[in-house]
């Protein structure tokens, strides 16, 4: 029998403070970054460019995609248009020049067509048309995408206040948005472009993040009532590491799928791909490293009735007696 | 084993209608036709999964402003706006994450995911959807004017059509007289008025010869309503434009045409309605709309709630009007026949559509709630486009998204053994049913959507190795085969379920407050997160018991 970590015994949260500054380190330089410069949204959100191009047969988008690369025009997109030798390419220029109002149409038009001149030929190209385009996502998509997230982090909450007890929702929660922070972060330290499928890998990363919580947390509410005489910074310990096993597994081969799609998948998607790497890395960190000594922290702030700690973490349901009562056996969970 | 059977048979049940789901079936698609370079209507045979235009591209509509009906100040003004409404309206037909761009300053490009119903999209961001009530014409001021109309045509050297069937029902106005039996006026005292106070009569012989108006005009059931018989719309149309015709018009009052062709006899007719020129309301002060079937009649009905002072003025208007007929007027078009007000009506009203169709009822409730155009669009340009990602993107992604499913099968084989291949037997069903409930619900599958697929993947695998390993945890504590798999399945479900759970409603609130791309990752996470709970938990529970039937003794699980 294959077993990784089985039985380990680390003491994870003693690395706590490491990890609280280590996460400041990539957190704080990374938004002062985005709320200086803010983030390089893609061309959906921004408009640009729309170029109608009519070619001889044979030339693909991916010839195309290829000649705009090599100079230097990255984030554009290309579509055939009616006939298989009509694109319309909509693109637009990176930095500076981008910022010139009005005329960075003709500009970015003819930052194309020297690019197909060098890609595909002189020539052997017709440019039909070039306009410029607003964007294709309202503004609302952004504000919307915030308070979807808001608003599920309350629900979130609620859930686990039931399932749990709310010193876990409010952990869990926690750590999602620590993993939100890094995440923007991130994707501003690599200047990576935010499309529609980034805000896609963001929302897969609050998802995953929040599972891998719950995974852990879900350990530490069984230990809590199995071992009553243990306090909570034990029990973390003891969840965290009897849960190892699965969690490289899991991440192993989620780490191994979106590895793939980082290396094979190509220019469009790398930054999706990125995103959803890194996602795993974050939510991994956080529901070891923020979310159960930010649950010790919350415990300690604000502790239940009961003065050891890890016993006033009842299981949903029990009523809340002033003394506890001693049961002799753990009980099962359900 | 009783138990595995009805396993079995639900499982059995599920694959069943999984593939149901999947099979192929008719489906309309714009495609440009090969010879005459137009665009058409046709019909493929394909598996009904809805690919987004990332994924497979649509088609692609340019709209300007049309200025052919009169100027519109500012185009440009107009097709932000025009932005706005079109998004709404088709973020409302469905979830097929359109695109939606003002290009240019005065065009406005929507793109449509492989569209199953083109013209009924086309028509939705096209109509203007301007609604107005107005009373219909209870005077027969109208009628009382088509002699003169008829002289003055006469005059103008316009006869009555010949051939078509409207010239040979002599006098038809006349005719239907008789029959009339709304509260209209009686007819003969009026007929004998109105050719005394025409004007010089040029030729008194008109009065007995049917006039080019009076011979298309019939009379409907209530004051103000025509019938023309269909095939002489446009000829009555280019009469009735005229300027002769239209001095002559009485004041106040406009033509309005029905929508509805209805048969008279054998005939197709349709109804002209000779309506105020004012409306009693109009439909900026339309608040709500909803589409429904009435339970008794079975019509279909939209209700409409106006805004407060909409309200007070309806109420006002229609109070004044108890007994008169309203005709309920959209897009220039009248809709039914116009029902007679009983009472004074509020805020509350409803728009009855006869035996139309709900999905239309729908559409006008749509309309109407997404708001109007601020001017009319007229559709410039349509061709078909090519996926948004590039089709290189996607063989790239497939390439890589194959890798990484063979490094998951990979990994779960070596580690786990003959349980990962149980694991694995569980994704393919995980896929199976995945698909058909993206085909059943008829939802769009985009790239954010497979990254939420890619997402449940991982937590169906997940559930696997939770379970997996909490059976190897009770190995360990020197259990029994047969128990550690209870026991290992009985304590991994808390975390499984309140992990998904949780990621569920957190994809539902996304669903309910996100737009277009948001909604179709929420979407397929949902479906996602539900197969994996069947296929991770269910089946592979009941492929061990299987297992375990079949080798009672076994010793050491494979795992």
């Amino acid at each position: 029998m294959l077993r990784l970590f089985a039985n380990a015994k680390y003491d994870f949260i003693k690395w706590r403070r490491w990890a609280y500054a280590l996460t400041a380190a990539i957190i704080v330089p990374g938004f002062l970054l985005f709320l200086v410069h803010g983030l390089n949204y893609s061309i959906e959100f921004t408009g640009g460019t729309l170029i109608q191009v009519e070619t001889h047969t044979g030339v693909g988008t991916g010839k195309i995609r290829s000649a705009l690369d090599a100079a230097g025009i990255h984030d554009a997109e290309i579509q055939t248009f009616g006939a298989d030798s009509v694109f319309v390419i909509r693109a637009r220029l990176s930095g500076e020049s981008r910022s010139i109002e009005g005329g960075g149409t003709q500009q970015t038009a003819q930052a194309v067509s020297r690019a197909l001149d060098a890609g595909i030929g002189a020539g052997q190209y017709r440019i039909d048309r070039t306009e410029a385009v607003g964007p294709k996502v309202g503004r609302e998509l952004q504000g919307k995408a915030f308070l979807a997230i808001f608003f599920s982090f309350l629900v979130t909450l609620v859930y686990l206040a039931i399932r749990f007890e709310w010193r876990f929702g409010l952990a869990a929660v926690l750590a999602t948005f620590h993993d939100i922070l890094t995440t923007i972060a991130f994707i501003r330290y690599l200047n990576l472009e935010v499309s529609l499928i980034v805000v896609g890998a963001v929302l897969t990363m609050v998802g995953y993040s929040l599972n891998d919580t719950i995974i852990i947390f879900d350990r530490v509410r069984e230990n809590l009532r199995k071992f009553r005489r243990q306090n909570l910074y034990e029990i973390l310990n003891l969840s965290i590491n009897e849960t190892l096993p699965r969690s490289v597994l899991t991440h192993g081969t989620t780490m191994a799928t979106t590895l793939a799609l980082v290396l094979l998948a190509g220019e469009v998607l790398r930054p999706f791909a990125l995103v959803m790497t890194f996602a795993i890395f974050t939510g991994t960190f956080s529901s070891v490293y923020i979310a159960a000594p930010v649950l010790m922290a919350i415990e300690k702030r604000w502790p239940g009735k009961d003065a050891r700690g890890a016993r006033t973490l009842r299981p949903a349901g029990t009523a809340a007696p002033e003394t506890p009562p001693r049961s002799p056996e753990p009980q099962p969970t359900r | 084993m009783r138990k595995i059977r009805s396993r079995l048979l639900l499982i059995g049940v599920l694959v069943i209608g999984a593939i149901w789901a999947l099979i192929p079936t008719n489906s309309t698609i714009r495609v440009r036709d090969a010879t005459t370079g137009r665009m058409k209507d046709s019909t493929v045979r394909r598996v009904p999964i809805n690919l987004g235009l990332d994924l497979q591209g649509g088609i692609h509509l340019a709209l300007e402003v049309d200025q052919s009906k009169g100027q519109v100040p500012d185009p440009a003004e107009a097709i932000r706006r025009a932005e706005r409404v079109v998004r709404t309206r088709i973020d409302e037909f469905g979830v097929t994450e359109p695109v939606v761009q003002v290009v240019g300053g005065n065009r406005l490009i929507v793109e449509l995911a492989g569209e199953k119903d083109p013209s009924r999209a086309k028509s939705i961001i096209q109509r203007t959807a301007f609604l107005e009530f107005r009373i219909t014409d209870m005077k027969n001021l109208f009628r009382d004017a088509i002699p003169q109309m008829d002289g003055a045509l006469r005059a103008a050297g316009v006869s009555p059509t010949t051939g078509g069937g409207g010239a040979a029902t002599p006098s038809a106005v006349s005719q239907l007289f008789g029959g009339d039996t709304s509260k209209a006026k009686p007819a003969p005292g009026k007929k004998g008025k109105t050719p005394a106070a025409a004007p010089p009569k040029p030729d008194t012989s008109f009065l007995n010869q049917p006039g080019a108006l009076s011979a298309l005009l019939f009379q409907g059931s209530l004051p103000g309503e025509f019938l023309v018989p269909e095939e002489q719309v446009p000829v009555a149309e280019s009469l009735l434009a005229r300027p002769e015709v239209q001095r002559l018009m009485p004041r106040g009052f406009e033509l309005r045409w029905g929508t509805e062709v209805e048969s008279r006899g054998a005939r197709p007719y349709r109804a002209l309605y000779a309506v105020e020129e004012k409306p009693i309301i109009t439909g900026e002060e339309l608040e709500k709309a909803s589409a429904r079937r009435d339970q008794l009649t079975n019509q279909s009905v939209v209700d409409f709630v106006l805004s407060r002072r909409g309200g007070r003025i309806f109420e006002r208007e229609t109070a004044r009007h108890v007994n008169d007929y309203m005709a309920i007027i959209l897009d220039g078009r009248v809709q039914g026949q116009p029902p007679v007000i009983k009472s004074e009506i509020g805020q509350r009203g409803q728009i009855e559509l006869g035996n139309k169709s709900l999905q239309e009822a729908n559409d006008l409730a749509l309309v109407l709630r997404a708001g109007a155009l601020p001017a009319p669009l007229t559709i410039v340009e349509e061709r078909t486009i090519g996926p948004t990602l590039g089709r290189d993107s996607i063989n790239d992604g497939i390439r890589a998204g194959a890798v990484g499913v063979i490094l998951v099968v990979l990994i779960m084989v070596i580690y786990y053994r003959t349980s990962g291949i149980l694991a694995v037997a569980a994704l393919g069903f995980y896929a199976l049913f995945t698909l058909a409930g993206l085909a059943g619900f008829g939802f769009t599958l985009t790239l954010p959507g497979l990254a939420g697929l890619a997402l449940s993947v991982g937590i169906a695998t997940d559930a696997n190795v939770l379970i997996f390993e909490r059976i190897r945890e009770e190995l360990q504590h020197g259990k029994l085969v047969r128990t550690a798999v209870d026991e290992g399945f009985k304590h991994a479900m808390s975390a499984i379920v309140d992990s998904n759970v949780s990621t569920a409603l957190t994809a539902f609130i996304l669903y309910l407050v996100g737009t277009g791309p948001v909604q179709g990752f929420a979407i397929t996470l949902i479906i996602g997160i539900i197969a994996s709970m069947i296929t991770a938990v269910f089946v592979v529970r009941t492929f061990y018991m299987i297992w375990l039937e079949r080798r009672p003794d076994m010793v050491t699980l494979s795992i």
